[in-house]
This record gives C-alpha cells, sequence and structure tokens, in this order.
C-alpha cells in the first residue's frame, strides 16, 4: 500500500465534514471516490494534500506520516493536487502555468523536458503554448491543470471533479487520458467524482462516501454490478 | 519651449509617483494590504540614505543602501507585524481592514521612532548633480541633469523588476502567488516566503522613491516633511488609476498622474498644488473605475 489512511477526521467549524475516513490505495492503482454533493469528498482531497488541517487520524504516504503537512512540501515527496473547478491561473500563459509546476524544481533543462513531455501527452496545449490561459476552452483548461500536476513528476495524483462542466465528448477523453497516465506513469490515484460511471469505469477501486464517512469499498466494477450503488449513484 | 518643460518636469515627478505606485501594487499583489505606512518607510530609508552619504559621502553609496535597508525593514513589517495581524484578526467584521488601519498606525510609529534617533529639525542630501537647468538657445529649461538623471534610473530599475517578473522562476512564483496563492502552493511555491519578498521589493522601490523625492524638491527632509505626505498620496492615486493590480498599470499611473498636475499647475493654478491629484483620482474613478489597465472582474474568471 502506498497511501494509507486511518480515521482522518476534519471539520469545517462545527461541522464534521470528513468522519473517520480509513482507506488504503495499493501503488499504481487508480481510485476513484464517489458520493453526491456535500459527501465530504473535495474535503478529504483537501486534507490530504495539506489545504485543510484534520483534527484526528493519519495519513500514511510511501511509510512517512504525512497528516497535517504543508501542500508546498508534499509536492517535493511526489503528491499533486488538481484542486476543483479548472485550476489553473488565468492571468498566466499555458507554458508558465505548465512551468509552474515544476518550479521547485529549479532545474531549466528538467523543465523544459517536462513541457515537452506534457506537449506530448496534450498537442492541444502546445498549439496555444504562449496564449494567456483564460482564452482556453473548458476542456483545454482541464488538460492544463492536469498538466501542470504532472509537470511536479507526481506518484500520487489526486483529482478533484475533472469532468465537471464539461461536454461529454471532453468527459470521455479527460478521463481516458487519466487511465492512459495511471498505466504508463505507474501512478496512484485518487479520482474525487460526481460523474459515479465514468470514474467507476475507469477506476481499479471505488470508495462510497456519505456524509463524511465511507459506506462502501470494492473493486470498481463489483461497485458498477452492487444494486444498491447502482440505485443510490449511477441512476438505475 | 514652456510646452517641452513642463512635459519633462512631469514624466520625471511622474517617474517617481511610479516607483511609490509600484510599492503600493507590490505590497497590495503579496498580501491584499494597502499600505500607507510605504511613505514612513520610504521616509526611514532617506534617513539610512542621509546616514551613508554623511558616512561615506557618495549619492551612489547611499542609493543602494537606501534600497537594501528599505527592504529589510518591510520584509520584518510583513514577518512580524502582518503575519501576527492576519492570524489574529482572520475572522469578524475587521479582519480584511485590520492590516490597512494597522499601517496607517505604523506610518505614526515610524515618524515618532525617527524623531526620537535623528530629531525633528531639516536634514539635507545634496544632489549627485546640478538641478539648474540645461540651457538651449539661450533659454533655460526646469529640466535638468538631475532630473535627467532620475529617469534614466528608474527606467532602468523599471526594466530590471519587469525582467525578474517575465523572465525568472522567481518572478513566476510571485505571479503566482499574487493570482492564486492556493494553486500556488500546491505547485510547489513557498507562499509565505514570497509574500514577504514582495514587501521587500515594495521597500526598496520605495526607498528609490524618497531619496530621489528628496534631492528633485530642495534636498531636505525632516519627520514631518509634507514631501513625503504628497508621495504617499501621489503614488496611492498613481496605483489606483492603473488598477492597483498591475505593475504596468502603476507606470502608466504615475507618468500620467505627473504629466497632468505638472500641466494643471503650469496653465491653470500654481495653487493647486494639493488639489491636483485628487480632482486626477476622482477624474479616473468616474471615467474607468478600474483603472488604466485594470480589466473588470479578470480575477473572478
Amino acid at each position: 500500500m502506498s497511501l494509507n489512511v486511518s480515521n482522518l477526521t476534519v471539520h469545517h467549524g462545527a461541522i464534521c465534514a470528513v468522519n473517520q475516513v480509513s482507506l488504503a490505495v495499493p501503488t499504481g492503482k487508480l481510485a476513484a471516490i464517489i458520493g453526491s454533493n456535500g459527501a465530504g469528498k473535495t474535503t478529504l482531497l483537501r486534507a490530504l494534500s495539506g489545504l485543510n488541517k484534520p483534527t484526528h487520524g493519519v495519513v500514511n504516504w510511501m511509510g512517512e506520516t504525512i497528516t497535517g503537512t504543508k501542500p508546498e512540501k508534499l509536492v517535493r515527496l511526489g503528491i499533486s493536487h488538481v484542486s476543483e473547478g479548472k485550476s489553473v491561473i488565468p492571468e498566466l500563459t499555458v507554458k508558465e502555468n505548465l512551468e509552474l509546476g515544476a518550479i521547485w524544481r529549479k532545474d531549466a533543462k528538467e523543465m523544459k523536458e517536462s513541457v515537452d513531455q506534457v506537449v506530448s501527452i496534450f498537442p492541444r496545449l502546445g498549439e496555444r503554448i504562449s496564449q494567456r490561459s483564460d482564452t482556453l476552452s473548458g476542456g483545454e483548461r482541464q488538460m492544463l491543470a492536469i498538466g501542470r500536476a504532472i509537470m511536479s513528476k507526481p506518484k500520487l495524483l489526486l483529482l478533484d471533479e475533472p469532468s465537471l462542466g464539461l461536454a461529454p465528448l471532453v468527459v470521455e477523453q479527460i478521463f481516458q487520458t487519466i487511465r492512459d497516465l495511471t498505466t504508463q506513469m505507474r501512478l496512484t490515484v485518487l479520482l474525487v467524482e460526481q460523474n459515479a460511471m465514468g470514474a467507476l469505469k475507469i477506476a481499479d477501486l471505488g470508495i462510497v462516501l456519505n456524509l463524511g464517512k465511507v459506506v462502501a469499498v470494492n473493486h470498481a466494477q463489483a461497485l458498477i454490478e452492487d444494486p444498491a450503488v447502482r440505485a443510490a449513484y449511477l441512476g438505475y | 519651449m514652456q510646452l517641452l518643460n513642463t512635459l519633462l518636469i512631469g514624466i520625471t515627478a511622474g517617474s517617481i509617483y511610479a516607483l511609490m505606485a509600484i510599492a503600493f501594487v507590490l505590497v497590495w499583489r503579496s498580501t491584499r494590504v494597502v499600505n500607507f505606512a510605504q511613505a514612513g518607510m520610504a521616509l526611514l530609508s532617506t534617513y539610512f540614505g542621509y546616514e551613508a552619504v554623511s558616512r561615506i559621502g557618495s549619492f551612489w553609496v547611499a542609493l543602494p543602501v537606501a534600497m537594501i535597508g528599505g527592504a529589510i525593514f518591510a520584509a520584518l513589517v510583513e514577518l512580524i507585524l502582518m503575519r501576527l495581524l492576519v492570524k489574529h484578526a482572520s475572522s469578524g467584521a475587521i479582519a480584511g481592514v485590520a492590516p490597512i488601519i494597522a499601517t496607517l498606525g505604523l506610518l505614526g510609529v515610524i515618524r515618532a521612532v525617527i524623531s526620537m534617533i535623528w530629531g525633528g529639525q531639516d536634514l539635507r542630501i545634496v544632489a549627485p548633480i546640478s538641478n539648474d537647468g540645461f540651457t538651449i538657445n539661450g533659454s533655460t529649461l526646469v529640466f535638468s541633469p538631475l532630473k535627467l538623471l532620475i529617469l534614466v534610473v528608474v527606467v532602468i530599475l523599471l526594466i530590471l523588476l519587469s525582467i525578474l517578473f517575465q523572465r525568472t522562476n522567481l518572478g513566476l512564483a510571485l505571479r503566482a502567488s499574487a493570482h492564486a496563492p492556493e494553486i500556488a502552493r500546491l505547485s510547489g511555491v513557498r507562499v509565505d516566503a514570497v509574500r514577504t519578498l514582495g514587501w521587500a521589493l515594495a521597500g526598496a522601490a520605495g526607498a528609490v522613491a524618497g531619496l530621489f523625492q528628496t534631492v528633485n524638491g530642495n534636498g531636505t527632509f525632516s519627520p514631518d516633511s509634507i514631501e513625503f505626505s504628497l508621495l504617499l498620496v501621489s503614488g496611492f492615486i498613481a496605483a489606483v488609476i492603473g488598477g492597483l493590480d498591475s505593475l504596468l498599470g502603476a507606470v502608466l499611473g504615475g507618468l500620467f498622474l505627473g504629466i497632468t498636475i505638472s500641466f494643471v499647475l503650469m496653465y491653470v493654478s500654481s495653487g493647486l498644488f494639493f488639489i491636483a491629484p485628487f480632482i486626477v483620482l476622482l477624474t479616473v474613478l468616474f471615467v474607468r473605475p478600474q483603472g488604466i489597465i485594470g480589466v473588470k472582474a479578470s480575477r473572478r474568471a
């Protein structure tokens, strides 16, 4: 197991957003976290990447306890978080957004190689490399956000709703890319999604969150076939 | 000839306002605070410069001494005062304004401390070259070698600053932290350190503005110097005209303000000295509330 979370609890003021969550993701696997609005998915991810401070519990990454570590340190340990809502900086160009992802490595040659690598994954970004990123379409912005995360050479990728607000065809594309990246780069991925079916289809395992608690963990395919999950989250 | 004169005086004064405006913008971008203590910091830096001049005797030593002193002082203010304030007033009605009011208080404290150390009397820094105007075809301009020098130094500093911001990783970190601190942190930028750096750069820019404002005037300064109050007001207005968020805007705002005031004083009435900047500010706020450069709602996108 590369990521081990045990009894993680996160509060927003008096509200308990994540309640004693325990989960484990093996190296190289893609885990989908599904659940309805307000289930605590985003808060869970933010606690894992250091943006929110947990009140209880332990996060262990590759044998090291990282509970409450700042995000700028976690990036250096190989944890990259793409936050909700196409996390790109509109005032910067596409290239600058990408370079930002590798900025802590302070190596110009490596940075250039990483930009080339991301462009080979997302050729569309290459065509728009010197444009301001607020000129991009929704799908391109999501590619850029993922590209920025890849720039930091992550081992663990935390993705928050990459399908949000995108057209169905683009969603399919983004999901396929996430699956490919996981396999090719041997990433461990935690994918938070409202689009439960889309996420489970590409995932190795699925975790269902409800009101801040884990209510089901299983192979993704098994969850798709589970009548209770189907009724509650897959809509049929 | 008078037209050219008025224009050149306006540009020189405007370039000093631009530096002050840049100081405001750098602080605003890094911590979302309008730093009214900026004039006090510039004044303190001028005293640092004064000490260097009286010991070593060269204005060209005084300038970097004032810049470094101003940068260190500003960084300490951010590290000690601002972080404490943000931590302890992070909620409630005063959360947004507490740091701004604190900078007003700090302005008073700096002036008081300066009076204690150097006394309240006028001190003098002698300009490195003549402030007597150039003579062309028998008529003498107000524009002088000193004003030309000020202009050249400001332009060089602006070029260096734009290289820093546009061409270096540090500049990228500064811009990313200003526009989206959370994304910057997730990308591995130590946003807290970058904020302190933003204040330090502002301190250095303010220091140059303070020294130049002094030598461009009659060379004297004191804790209650009216020149520095004017610098505070003009720099702030220039920053607002420029949209408060843009370095280019700050430069254009400073030049616009300097030139406009120069023309008003020359062709309307020299009695409008203290009112002219406010008239410019009000006009701009009515016509283009987002500033000259500012783009409406761009940061909500």
